[in-house]
């Protein structure tokens, strides 16, 4: 059942963002899909391909606007998680509009909701390639989303900017990655915690593909540079109950817990941690899934001390950040509620700016044109500045090491100099050779 | 030494909590046949009384909110299940099979039906100061103060069950329809009366469950979800109907639980606990404590 009810904000962001497609769901829907879109999208492929000259993909920017797809689900259990990216993209392509478009022409967007369902993702996809005709598409949370709705995109031959970080080891050709990949968050991460000393893991996970494939990088890393393995524990999703699992913590002599858990766990994880009477300061914990609103969720009280690791927070200090910040949360208090920014929302905003000025660079919203206008582009995102690689289609982001506050919000404790090039299938790290052989030739 | 502590006490915790789920099915399945799949949903009903109260209070009233959510959770999921068991149990009397699929989808609408009220996602209550913390006994061995609350209040609220069942009237009735519906009919017992009130304390406890259950972990629309099977587990394992059956079945689930975990890894021991339970059955297949009476 991938539409399990117990599925909630939690367990749905990592869920799906971490390629929950392990039960086979989205990998037995994902050929289907392709030869679905490959059977329907025949005639409609030749149309526009015939109407411009020999490249399909570049229809919307007849008239006075361009038409953008934005692909959210604003229905169903992802809802929560994608709002909050769409109202993103829909605030940057506000700005462009109000700074005078895009070659002479507004951006008209066109909002599809997935509705939390890896089918419906694909059918939305198509529809708004072929029917619409938008020159992008800004969308998807879940790998699940993105693995359903891949094909479609290859075989139109259309764009899509994916905003979220995942779990790497993929690259398409009409698929631009502004989330972070492996390298740029995991990785460093640990490098970071064997800097501070901190050589014994205790690795805990939820039982399925991400925390699997997180933990069997993070294995590789710490054996290659003297690092040590305590323990590798992983509980069923949704898992709540965890007095014994910090009893075998507290029994071991880590000296740090690397938490890939998802969804509900780390609530029931957090809260039982602290009253088994383990505080931040005796025993650190290292997430990649708890940002600022998880970590208000979990409770500030609860969190505080214990680090994370993602490329932007709220609090980050850059000139382009002052700005981002208050202008996302006077967007978002117009409908309804005043959100935190997070690092998704941020990677949405800067998906929407790299294609706007590629496209500027180009002189047309030609999906072949734009995606080699893509290459080496350079843009000072409230992170700081990014630059679009110039082949695996991923970004250049600043790494930050995060310590959660009472408030909730995340200090910066830790940084990469600069910028960190996107590395999907870690082909330059020595201990990476198993998994650059999944890089498809 | 400390950890075979630590365990004992873990297990034992997470028997309590189990116990309270059970008890409640143990009454529906052994008084009435009826297989509650909603009965998960009045855990999550309790949970987030627990979060209403202290929404309702405000946050100068941390340290009693929780108190005063207890008996609330008991009424209102009480309540809940009481209706239930008029509008609908009540018509499918006999046929478990369809109380089974009705249930199940009752606890599909009242699943959405948080998530409407609630919103989507987690919610949560912060422990009253006096919850936080625990008692360090040795070294590596601690009780959450959390945990020997729910305990005790496991203990009493069982007892009182207890109590109500051996010494007041309205417990003799219900035992009497329990092992013989017709001649407890027949002795003019109002067994309708009876079903609606043993199905509203069964619900009842389930509420303060998920109160409990709301200080240790999230508070979300499908909450009760990951204590139903267990809890079916349990008394299925206890013999339908037992409650001394449910509390040994309880305890054992998660006493076996916590300790297979501590040696093997949590999904393991899930699966292991399962297949145990399994093989119990093949040897007893009435459950630790078999029915005496016939029907």
């Amino acid at each position: 059942m991938t539409n399990d009810p117990r599925t909630n904000y939690w367990l749905r962001k990592r869920f799906g963002r971490r390629t929950i497609v392990k039960a086979g769901a989205a990998l037995a829907v994902t050929p289907a899909i392709a030869s679905i879109a490959a059977a329907c999208g025949g005639d409609d492929d030749d149309a526009p391909a015939t109407a411009t000259g020999g490249s399909s993909g570049s229809g919307g920017s007849s008239g006075d606007t361009i038409k953008v797809g934005i692909l959210h689900s604003l229905s169903g259990t992802m809802a929560v998680s994608e709002v909050a990216v769409k109202d993103a993209d829909l605030m940057a392509i506000e700005e462009i509009n109000a700074s005078g478009g895009v070659l002479g022409k507004k951006l008209e967007p066109k909002v599809e909701d997935g509705a939390s369902d890896w089918p419906t993702f694909a059918e939305k996809a198509k529809k708004l390639i072929q029917s619409d005709k938008v020159a992008v598409t800004f969308g998807c949370w879940t790998s699940a989303s993105r693995k359903a709705v891949l094909p479609v995109f290859e075989s139109n031959k259309a764009l899509l900017y994916y905003p979220v970080q995942y779990e790497g080891l993929e690259s398409s050709p009409y698929i631009f990655y502004t989330g972070a990949t492996t390298n740029q968050q995991i990785v460093p991460s640990v490098e970071y915690l064997l800097e501070q000393g901190k050589k014994n893991f205790f690795l805990v996970g939820s039982d399925y593909v991400f925390p699997r494939t997180a933990n069997k990088i993070i294995k590789a890393q710490l054996a290659a540079s003297g690092g040590k393995v305590i323990a590798e524990e992983y509980t069923p999703l949704g898992h709540t109950e965890y007095a014994t699992l910090i009893a075998k913590i507290k029994s071991s002599n880590a000296d740090v817990i690397y938490n890939t858990l998802n969804g509900d766990s780390n609530v029931a994880f957090f809260k039982q941690l602290r009253d088994a009477g383990i505080k931040a300061s005796d025993l650190t914990t290292m997430s990649v899934s708890i940002a600022e609103e998880e970590a208000a969720a979990i409770g500030g009280d609860v969190m505080e001390g214990h680090l994370v690791a993602w490329n932007y927070y709220q609090t980050v200090d850059t000139p382009e950040n002052k700005k981002f910040v208050p202008a996302y949360q006077a967007f978002t208090e117009k409908s309804g509620k005043k959100r935190p920014t997070s690092d998704p929302v941020e990677a949405a905003y800067i998906s929407v700016y790299l294609w706007a000025m590629a496209v500027k660079k180009a002189g047309t919203t030609d999906v072949e044109k734009v995606k080699e206008a893509m290459a080496g582009l350079e843009f000072a995102a409230p992170e700081g500045p990014v630059k679009v690689h110039p082949t695996n289609h991923h970004i250049s982001k600043t790494v930050r090491i995060g310590k959660i506050r009472r408030d909730a919000l995340i200090d910066e404790i830790w940084a990469t100099k600069g910028p960190v090039e996107p590395d999907p299938y870690l082909e330059t790290y020595p201990w990476g050779k198993e998994f650059a052989k999944e890089k498809k030739s | 030494m400390d950890i075979w502590l630590q365990q004992l006490f873990n297990g034992i915790s997470l028997g309590s909590i189990l116990l309270l789920v059970a008890i409640g099915l143990a009454f529906s399945f052994g008084l009435m046949n009826v297989i509650n799949m909603a009965h998960g949903e009045m855990i999550m009903i309790g949970a987030y009384c627990a979060y209403l109260a202290e929404r309702t209070l405000g946050s100068g009233a941390i340290d009693y909110a929780f108190l005063l959510a207890l008996p609330f959770a008991f009424a209102i999921a009480g309540l809940i299940g009481m209706g239930l068991e008029v509008t609908l149990i009540r018509r499918l009397y006999g046929r478990p099979l369809d109380t089974l699929l009705a249930t199940w989808g009752v606890s599909l609408v009242l699943q959405q039906a948080a998530r409407s009220i609630f919103g989507a996602p987690n919610v949560q209550v912060t422990t009253p100061p006096w919850l936080q913390g625990g008692i360090a006994v040795t070294g590596s061995f601690t009780m959450p103060y959390i945990r020997l609350f729910i305990i005790g209040m496991v203990l009493v609220a069982i007892l009182l069950v207890w109590l109500y069942l051996v010494r007041t009237a309205a417990g003799r009735r219900t035992r009497a329809t329990m092992q013989n519906r017709e001649i407890a009919a027949a002795l003019g017992v109002r067994t309708p009366r009876v079903d609606m009130l043993t199905f509203g304390l069964g619900s009842g406890l389930a509420g303060l469950a998920g109160c409990a259950l709301a200080l240790i972990g999230p508070i979300g629309p499908s909450l009760g979800t990951y204590y139903i099977v267990d809890s079916f587990l349990v008394v299925i394992l206890g013999g339908i109907g037992q409650v001394v059956g449910t509390a040994i079945a309880a305890v054992a689930v998660g006493g076996a639980n916590a300790l297979l975990e501590f040696q093997l890894s949590a999904s393991v021991a899930k699966v292991l606990v399962f297949v145990l339970v399994i093989a119990f059955l093949q040897w007893r297949p009435a459950g630790i404590i078999a029915r005496r009476a016939a029907r």
